[in-house]
């Protein structure tokens, strides 16, 4: 039975579309057939993070639309055999997305695929509404960082109460997943502590993402950031997805480099 | 009435005057002169002995336009003989309030009456009391909880920018992170009580109070909060 799974956020800018091309791609590397859906209408970016930007013809949209069949849209990831990119329409806009256009892609992409993950758009608006609505199960995104905590709690809760299994009194299991976490300046009480942020959002973690420059780096040769092997970050997805299949794993909380008395002395004099 | 802040320590006037609405009973006479009027109403009134008793009540007049006024006094002395407490009239002739006001009744204007009823058989039994809300459940923000029949119970977290709202008192089991406005009516005798201190916003009865001016010491504590001469009190649990 093929699930369907939304990364979302609320806020702009915490790495959903890197959690999404992460979880994706970590997901059909385990053999799992998935698809990424990109729900930002009008500031298309999935297609850049998994580097196939200029191999989109036809988009989401377009199938909505009937101008297109889901096969002409389907982008075939050349790296991992088992992953498909729906990319989405940069030049319209999100009212171009209706409610019965989605559901009619999304059941139609069931019957293929083991997994459909939906890239939210930022915001609490249609987009991010839709690209919400059929799903199974939520990956929420945060920073540690309050308007981000307070979005993510905002967003938590049309999840729980607006969602289509919400409204037929089924339950849509959530994670949180803290991306750009810092624990140095969480050290130094300038960022909130993971305490702080699950007490808040009371769900179930699913992974801490350190802040690490290889995040970017991936992002800007379009290449998901679970591929580079050496990055703490990819493990940490790797560690999500591993859970997300059900699977037990501990969370690895990341730590404070040790500075030694000469590492100190340096940064002070520097 | 817009909600206001509570009153500062310094309110000193002895009174206040101010506009308020009440739902009164009006009684309508047919024939006040007929020599069964008390026993049929005592009769009457014996099917809701509860409901009626020492109720504030309007006689409605307006079906006594041509008739020339009785003796007041000795009406209104029957009426509270039978415990009711006869206020004002409404709807008569000049004649007719002259001897109202003899009486010490107050002169109403006429009133948009609820649909006339006959009685007939017993009444209904009283509803039962109003019932809580029951929401056990984190609440979110933005998210808005109302509780419209009585009290809220909350046993979750409530977080910042989330709204519980009763027309009762307000219980929060979980920290209290967001905003509890309780006696959304106006009821001011209602409370809230919390494990957990930490709201936006508190209001009872229309008054209210924002987090900066609570007593920081009260934080993170077990509170309650009630309403004392328009001022918010609150203590630990």
């Amino acid at each position: 039975m093929a699930k369907v799974i939304v990364v979302t956020s609320g806020k702009g800018g915490v790495g959903k579309t890197t959690t999404s091309a992460a979880i994706a791609t970590g997901l059909a590397q385990r053999g799992h057939k998935t698809v990424i859906i990109d729900f930002d209408v009008g500031l298309r970016n999935v297609d850049l993070i998994m580097g196939c930007e200029r191999r989109v013809v036809y988009d989401f949209i377009n199938v909505i639309n009937g101008d297109a069949k889901l096969s002409q849209a389907l982008i075939k990831d050349k790296r991992v055999e088992t992953l498909f990119i729906l990319a989405t329409s940069q030049t319209r806009d999100k009212d171009a997305l209706t409610e019965e256009g989605v559901k009619r892609v999304i059941d139609e992409l069931k019957t293929q695929f083991d997994y459909i993950v939906c890239d939210s758009p930022a915001g609490i608006e249609r987009g991010a509404f839709l690209a919400m609505y059929y799903a199974d199960e939520a990956v929420v995104v945060a920073n540690p960082e309050v308007s981000s905590v307070r979005d993510a709690d905002r967003m938590i809760g049309l999840v729980t109460s607006k969602s289509a299994r919400a409204e037929k009194g089924e339950t849509l299991p959530q994670h949180l997943l803290l991306t750009r976490y810092d624990a140095e300046r969480v050290e130094k009480g300038e960022m909130l502590r993971l305490e702080d942020v699950q007490e808040i959002l009371a769900v179930p973690l699913l992974a801490v993402v350190p802040e690490c420059p290889s995040v970017l780096q991936a992002s800007n040769v379009g290449m998901p950031v679970i591929l580079d092997e050496k990055s703490p970050a990819a493990k940490a997805y790797a560690e999500a997805v591993g859970r997300l299949l059900g699977e037990t794993i501990e969370i690895t909380i990341p730590k404070a480099p040790k500075r030694g008395l000469f590492d100190r002395l340096l940064r002070r004099s520097a | 009435m817009p909600p206001r802040p509570a009153a500062p320590d310094t309110a000193a006037a002895p009174f206040q005057i101010r506009g308020t609405s009440f739902t009164l009973l009006a009684l309508k006479l047919a024939d006040p002169g007929n020599p069964d009027f008390f026993a049929r109403l005592a009769e009457t009134l014996a099917l809701a002995p509860g409901f009626y008793s020492k109720a504030p009540i309007i006689l409605d007049l307006s079906a006594l336009t041509a008739t020339r006024p009785i003796d007041m006094t000795g009406f209104c002395a029957g009426l509270r003989d039978l415990g009711l407490v006869p206020v004002g009239i409404q709807g008569a002739t000049a004649a007719w309030e002259d001897a109202a006001t003899e009486a010490g009744l107050a002169v109403f204007p006429a009133g948009r009456a609820a649909e006339a009823q006959t009685v007939r058989g017993r009444a209904k039994p009283l509803a039962g009391p109003p019932k809580a809300r029951l929401v056990t459940e984190p609440v979110r923000s933005g998210q808005q909880i109302y509780a419209a029949d009585g009290d809220l119970i909350v046993t979750a977290a409530v977080s910042r920018g989330a709204e519980l709202l009763a027309e009762g008192n307000i219980h929060v089991y979980g920290p209290l992170r967001g905003r509890a406005v309780a006696g959304l009516g106006g009821d001011r005798s209602v409370r809230i009580f919390c494990r957990h201190l930490d709201a936006d916003l508190v209001s009872i009865g229309g008054f209210y109070m924002v987090s900066e001016q609570m007593d920081q010491g009260l934080i993170g504590k077990p509170v309650q909060i009630r309403l004392v001469e328009e001022r918010l009190v609150f203590e630990t649990l």
